[in-house]
């Protein structure tokens, strides 16, 4: 890197001290300010030690069979127990780790995919915008659980097809905050200035343009995160993806939809709880951590 | 109005092309030999050979292609393997069932989230606002099969005061004369009471659960857009002309909060659709969603496929139907266009 350069990432570097200690009191000031935000982050915390630790605290194993068969809630088992006697809340405890990576791994995926296509579009314009936006257009133009069942049919019922099959729905939303973003930036003054530096277009793209858009992105993956939980659920409730013994909260609640009209609430609501409380906690954390990033939208 | 209409009409031909192209690749990249599974599992590799042949995958792919605008042209969705009956005549007597519940899980959600959101708006920071937040993050966050359940579990065997989850009837009462396909609108028509009150009962449960799903983003873009408007000169001009509180709310800022809200009804029927394929399982209805459920566990492939391009089709319809009525609603689009 030659030297201009190097002073005007020194600029960047002072003036990005005071504003990364100003963005934390902003912080404490969006969380006291809202607690729900500050709940939502407790609820993640608690989602993200499930996921994490689950298949080591929980009292039973998940796929073991036990004597009690239909057992309601009790001291023993906690969520009570299902047709074959396995514990419920070592189901939904474990469970946790599968839905998380699922929801994770998809939003890494359009992260990568819609992110840099629509950095590129909004940067180059002209056949790039052209081909993305095309495409983006073409799925939009689907249902978009429609689109997702179809392509785990055509795909192969796997996991990985799940995963897929909910980033490419979500595709469209990344492509078109991406191309907003970028575009904006194509002429700000750091990017000419990497420009001049002889960066190529490339490095410009990645090493300054996307760190920019960073903030913008990260509420988006939170918002989708959600969406995605739901989406790959309700999937493995229509029994795609997900095989039956394997514990996981939309297959867990379709196991228990048949139980409902005789009376055994306790199969289907503790699992459609958690995705419930799951979503609900993504949801929430997007709109707090949109208040942080962009003050403007604040509804 | 015509001139525009025209207009929007010709940019749906590239989107339905895309939708076709990709229904199309859906139906090559089936896992494996399309026609291995064909043949069945008692195949010998002269049959598969013959049935690849018959089926023209052994042309290239545009030709395949044109072969598959053919077929689509002629209203030929395929034949499903387990009934054997072709996909379009049942889709065709299935659409009906779906329809019905998605207008009225559309009708009752804005029947509810309207309301909620102006008032939001108008008493903005009340008890009212709050709930309507509550509601509406609610409301996405929660599984659409799962609401469904908890409302049967509460409706039907707690309180008894809904019918069992069975579908659009119950076994002791027959379908009305068949003249739309909807229910509600057959049986008024012909007078049959029973039949009306049966299918109105069936439906409630599951037409609420659409709505409490789909009242979300109405909700929402309802509050958001009123507050844009009730800030507005003209509607602070018209308070200064002494005119009720009323006819400002409804007459001025109503009709021009209005225009986002029908924007964001494209997405809410992409929800909705969607959706419905859940619900219809939950409730056993027996729409185009649970037929393509049902096929997609027994590997029948041809009746997912045109489930999906019929779904897709009909989408892009409903949102040009939604463009033109923006067109009616504000004058400005018309000029513009």
């Amino acid at each position: 890197m030659n030297e201009s350069a190097s002073i005007i990432h020194q600029a960047a570097e002072v003036k990005a001290k005071p504003s990364s200690n100003s963005m934390l009191r902003h912080a404490r000031y969006v969380v006291s300010e809202n607690p729900v935000t500050g709940f939502a982050f407790a609820l993640f915390l608690l989602i993200a030690l499930c996921a994490l630790l689950g298949p080591h605290i929980v009292p039973y194993d998940p796929l073991a069979s036990g004597a009690a068969t239909l057992a309601p809630p009790s001291r023993a088992h906690w969520f009570g127990t299902d047709q074959t006697g396995r514990d419920i809340f070592s189901r939904v405890v474990v469970a946790t780790r599968l839905d998380f990576v699922i929801a994770v791994s998809s939003v890494v995926l359009v992260f990568i995919m819609g992110g840099l296509a629509g950095i590129a579009s909004g940067f180059f314009g002209g056949w790039t915008d052209r081909i993305v936006g095309r495409i983006s257009d073409t799925i939009m133009a689907f249902p978009l659980f429609v689109l997702a069942m179809g392509i785990v049919a055509a795909l192969g019922n796997t996991v990985t097809n799940i995963v897929l099959a909910t980033a490419i729905i979500n595709f469209p939303l990344y492509v078109r905050v991406a191309r907003a973003e970028a575009n904006v930036r194509r002429e700000a003054g750091f990017v000419q200035a990497a420009r001049l530096s002889g960066n190529s277009d490339f490095r410009i793209l990645l090493m300054h343009i996307l760190p920019n858009i960073m903030p913008i992105m990260m509420v988006q993956i939170s918002l989708t995160m959600g969406y995605a939980i739901l989406n790959a659920a309700g999937l493995s409730f229509i029994g795609l993806g997900v095989r039956p013994p394997t514990p996981e909260w939309g297959i867990m609640v379709a196991e228990g939809a048949g139980n409902i009209i005789s009376g055994e609430w306790w199969i289907a609501l503790f699992p459609g709880a958690a995705l419930m409380l799951a979503v609900f906690c993504f949801n929430l954390l997007g709109d707090g951590l949109r208040d942080l990033v962009d003050p403007q939208r604040r509804t | 109005m015509l001139a525009t209409l025209g207009k929007r009409l010709v940019t749906v031909i590239p989107t339905l092309i895309g939708v076709v192209i990709v229904t199309f690749l859906l139906t090559r990249v089936l896992p494996g030999d399309p026609a291995v599974y064909f043949a069945g599992p008692a195949a010998t590799p002269q049959s598969i050979a013959d049935i690849r042949k018959s089926l023209g995958l052994d042309r290239p792919l545009p030709e395949q292609f044109a072969r598959y605008v053919g077929d689509l042209a002629r209203g030929n969705l395929g034949n499903s393997l387990s009934t054997g009956r072709p996909v379009v005549t049942e889709i065709e007597s299935r659409l009906p069932a779906s329809a019905e519940l998605t207008f009225a899980g559309l009708i009752l959600s804005l029947a509810i989230a309207l309301p909620l959101g102006i008032l939001a708006a108008v008493k903005q920071g009340s008890w009212i606002d709050h709930t309507c937040r509550v509601v509406a993050t609610a409301g996405v966050s929660l599984p659409v099969f799962f609401t469904g359940l908890l409302l049967v579990y509460i409706f039907y065997y707690q309180l008894g005061w809904a019918p069992a989850p069975i579908g659009r009837l119950d076994a002791f009462t027959s379908a009305p004369t068949q003249i739309t396909g909807f229910y509600l609108f057959d049986s008024l028509v012909t007078g049959n009471w029973e039949a009306f009150r049966g299918a109105f009962g069936q439906l409630i449960l599951p037409a609420f659960t659409l709505g409490i799903f789909s009242l979300a983003p109405i909700a929402r873009m309802t509050r958001a857009s009123m507050l844009a408007v009730l800030a507005s000169d003209f509607v602070r001009t018209a308070r200064a002309s002494g005119l009720d509180g009323k006819t400002v709310i409804f007459t001025y800022a109503f009709r021009n909060a209005m225009l986002p809200v029908i924007t964001t009804l494209g997405m809410v029927f992409s929800f909705l659709l969607g959706a419905n394929v859940l619900v219809e399982k939950v409730f056993a209805w027996p729409g185009i969603g649970s037929y393509a459920v049902e096929a997609l566990l027994q590997s029948d492939f041809a009746p997912v496929q045109g489930f999906v391009l019929a779904m897709a089709i009909l989408y892009v319809a409903l949102n040009l139907a939604i463009d033109v009525l923006y067109g009616v609603i504000d004058p400005r689009v018309r000029l513009e266009g």
